[in-house]
């Protein structure tokens, strides 16, 4: 008579340390060993999209801060690029590059707080501190340049909202040339430390079909050795500009992604150099009145002027009927906004294609067998932030 | 009738004074660790309640004594309730045999390597009867976990031991000290005190072994359920038997309370104080290991222990005794 397996049923959150936020996870365990996982999401559902059909284009933006809030600036990129394309509006040059400087700063931001977690979430302590310090720093750029430190709201459709403050970019670019000493200090702490190589090498592999069919995108597709970017294969606002690299990994394992944002974060430091060097003078946004609201002193003496700004910030710009899909490369894979508009100054639609979703749907395939201890390692890994899975 | 009376005065009294120590010098240690812990992250640490913050302890103990002990309804009461006490007795009492200075113990036994070794290996019973009795599944895993880890290295801390005994011949932890007037036994028996130290962390479920309580997996392990006092009880217990593992270091590998040199300005500070020094200096290893490595997994840590740490002191037993025999040098001759 065959006897019936006894598994163990464990609720992994959603108040669990090591939860990255809300998830839920639903293991079934036999002994330590997980024979399934299954992720319940929605507590931290917002209703960001229907939300956005409610507002105003200029409104919309901030709920792009509260997606992935460890790089928000990222995902106002993408809706931004979506506007312009409907409405074709030729950005400056000086904006384009403001904004690959903050996007750079945003994916360094994301991927510190990644990788340090990860190795929280092997059991070391003290990289996530040494790495806060440094976000600590990139912050207080976001604060100076948007007033905010996390919810900045600086992208505008047509451009930045704000030049860059006086001496922002000497200290940018003073930050640059200290940061890879921190990585480094951060690499001798892990890369080739015995545990966290044998906590992380061999743990949750994808292989490259598999990355592709589950729809992967960013590190998590790099991870497993596809040279896919966003920023070089469909390049956007001057990345075409920039010198930089793309880190593949090899097998596909948390090791590799884990090296892959290490190499990542110095890639994104050669770029904010290029940029700081080659950043042209002139306007930082559209000088369309339409679009972007007048220069405070035109309003006492154009006519013209107070009539844009009385009509910006009342009912907003109209946005011609049409649908777009714009995706950006953010820290986490690819962004998308899908927008569709009417004519009206707010979208009729605005749906968010957010890279840790897709991830997350692969936790069943990547943690079946493994043991539950790798269970906190490979969700480090993905890099889930729950304000863009739930929305 | 009388000298019955006044014999269990003396020893209570003895008994106190030997506890009373041993209690503030955890708290203190508590301290130090969280301090180390601090000024390798960048942190400042616990800084603010007495000088250098040196009463923080005093002022966790108070606000968890004033704590409400929260009994899980589905709980084994009786269990849930004795295994702080368990952890906690068996972590203080096994102070009794450790010498402080020559003569200077509060039980001078033959068999005091045993009756350390006994009593440290009951310490699993504690975290065992925790996890069990909360009827939970993340302190039932944790107690899993320990149960397996602490009889796994318990094993290898024998076979060191065994090494120890060899070269001194006795099992009295004073005579064991007195061996090593010459040469400590770290410099001949090396190895064998770093997978002591090594095993000594995973004995006392410190980082990379705290897999017991490993935060990112189990919340707390077997503590999860427990609060107020009785969780501080747990907390002093582990505290007492680093403390504990610590002092066992220094007597079997570091001279006891022997000086370094002996030369004036050392041998002029009384023994006791090297032996603190040596605790003191084993203890600041043991927090900069807490903070600066990442945690196994539960199967790495059994292979490390049945696999490699086993059959490498076993081999050096055989070499010990082999040397030993060959140059004719075995104690007790």
């Amino acid at each position: 008579m065959a006897k019936e397996k006894k598994t163990l049923n464990l609720n992994f959150g959603p108040q669990h340390p090591a939860a990255h936020g809300v998830l839920r996870l639903i293991l079934q365990l036999d002994g330590e060993v997980v024979e399934k996982a299954d992720p319940h999401i929605g507590l931290l559902h917002r209703g960001t999209e229907k939300l956005i059909e409610n507002k105003t284009y200029i409104q919309a933006v901030p709920y792009f801060d509260r997606l992935d809030y460890v790089a928000p600036m990222n995902q106002e990129h993408a809706f931004a690029l979506a506007i312009e394309k409907i409405l074709k509006i030729e950005v400056p040059s000086r904006a384009k590059y403001i904004r690959v400087i903050f996007c750079e700063i945003g994916r360094i931001l994301s991927h510190i707080l990644n990788v340090t977690t990860q190795a929280m979430d092997v059991g070391a302590l003290t990289p996530t501190l040494w790495g806060f310090e440094e976000r600590e720093k990139l912050m207080g750029f976001y604060e100076r340049v948007s007033g905010s430190r996390l919810h900045a709201n600086y992208f505008r459709a047509g451009g930045v909202h704000k030049d860059l403050p006086a001496g922002l970019d000497n200290d940018i670019s003073e930050f640059c040339e200290k940061f890879p000493k921190i990585i480094d200090d951060l690499e001798t702490l892990l890369t080739d430390n015995r545990i966290f190589k044998q906590r992380n090498v061999d743990i949750g592999i994808v292989s490259k079909q598999d990355a592709l069919d589950y729809s992967f995108s960013g590190v998590m597709l790099r991870g497993s050795g596809v040279a896919w970017d966003l920023r070089r294969s469909q390049s956007y606002d001057c990345y075409d500009d920039l010198d930089f690299k793309i880190p593949v990994g090899k097998n596909g394992d948390c090791y590799d992604r884990y090296l892959c944002r290490i190499e990542e974060m110095r890639e994104s430091i050669k770029i904010i150099k290029q940029c700081l060097q080659n950043i042209p003078n002139g306007p930082i946004k559209t000088e369309d009145g339409k679009i972007s609201p007048p220069p405070k002193k035109e309003l006492k003496q154009s006519m013209e002027a107070l009539i844009h700004h009385f009509k910006l910030f009342t009912e907003g710009y109209r946005v011609e009927e049409d649908e777009i899909y714009a995706a950006v490369e953010a820290p986490k894979g690819e962004f998308g906004v899908y927008l569709i508009s009417d004519g009206s100054s707010k979208p009729y639609k605005c749906k968010i294609r957010a890279p840790g979703f897709t991830h997350l749907q692969a936790m069943d395939y990547l943690i079946k067998g493994h043991m539950l201890a790798d269970v906190p390692a490979v969700l480090g890994s993905m890099d889930i932030v729950f304000g863009e899975v739930d929305r | 009738m009388e000298s019955y009376f006044s014999i269990l005065f003396t020893e209570v009294y003895k008994i106190f004074f030997l506890l009373v120590p041993v209690l503030v010098s955890v708290a203190m240690i508590v301290w130090l660790d969280r301090r180390v812990w601090a000024f390798v992250q960048k942190r400042r640490g616990p800084n603010v309640v007495g000088p250098f913050g040196l009463l923080q302890s005093l002022a966790d103990a108070l606000k968890y004594i004033f704590k409400e002990i929260i009994i899980p309804a589905s709980s084994n009461k009786l269990v849930f309730v004795l295994a702080p006490v368990v952890t906690m007795t068996l972590a203080l009492i096994s102070w009794a045999v450790i010498p402080f200075g020559e003569g200077f113990v509060l039980a001078d036994i033959n068999v005091g390597i045993l009756y350390l070794f006994a009593v440290s290996s009951l310490g699993v019973y504690g975290i065992i009867m925790g996890g069990w009795a909360s009827n939970s599944k993340y302190p039932f895993l944790g107690a899993i976990r320990s149960a397996a880890q602490m009889v796994s290295y318990e094993v290898s801390i024998g076979v060191i031991i065994i090494n120890v005994l060899l070269c001194v011949g006795s099992l009295n932890l004073s005579d064991i000290v007195m061996a090593q007037q010459n040469l400590w036994f770290v410099i001949p028996l090396f190895p064998m005190f770093v997978i002591f130290f090594i095993s000594a962390l995973a004995e006392t479920n410190r980082p990379p072994f705290d897999l017991p309580e490993a935060e990112a997996e189990l919340v707390a392990g077997y503590q999860t359920e427990y609060s107020g006092m009785m969780y501080a009880m747990f907390w002093l217990g582990e505290y007492a038997n680093i403390l504990l593992m610590c002092a066992m270091g220094s007597v079997l590998f570091l001279g006891g309370w022997l000086t370094p040199i002996d030369i004036f300005p050392f041998n002029a500070i009384p023994g006791p104080f090297w032996l603190i020094f040596k605790i003191l200096f084993l203890f600041i290893l043991f927090a900069l290991v807490k903070a600066t490595v990442p945690r196994y997994r539960y199967d790495q840590l059994m292979k490390l222990g049945w696999k490699i740490f086993l059959p490498f002191s076993l081999f050096y037993v055989v070499l010990t005794s082999s040397f030993l025999l060959y140059f004719d040098l075995l104690p007790g001759k």
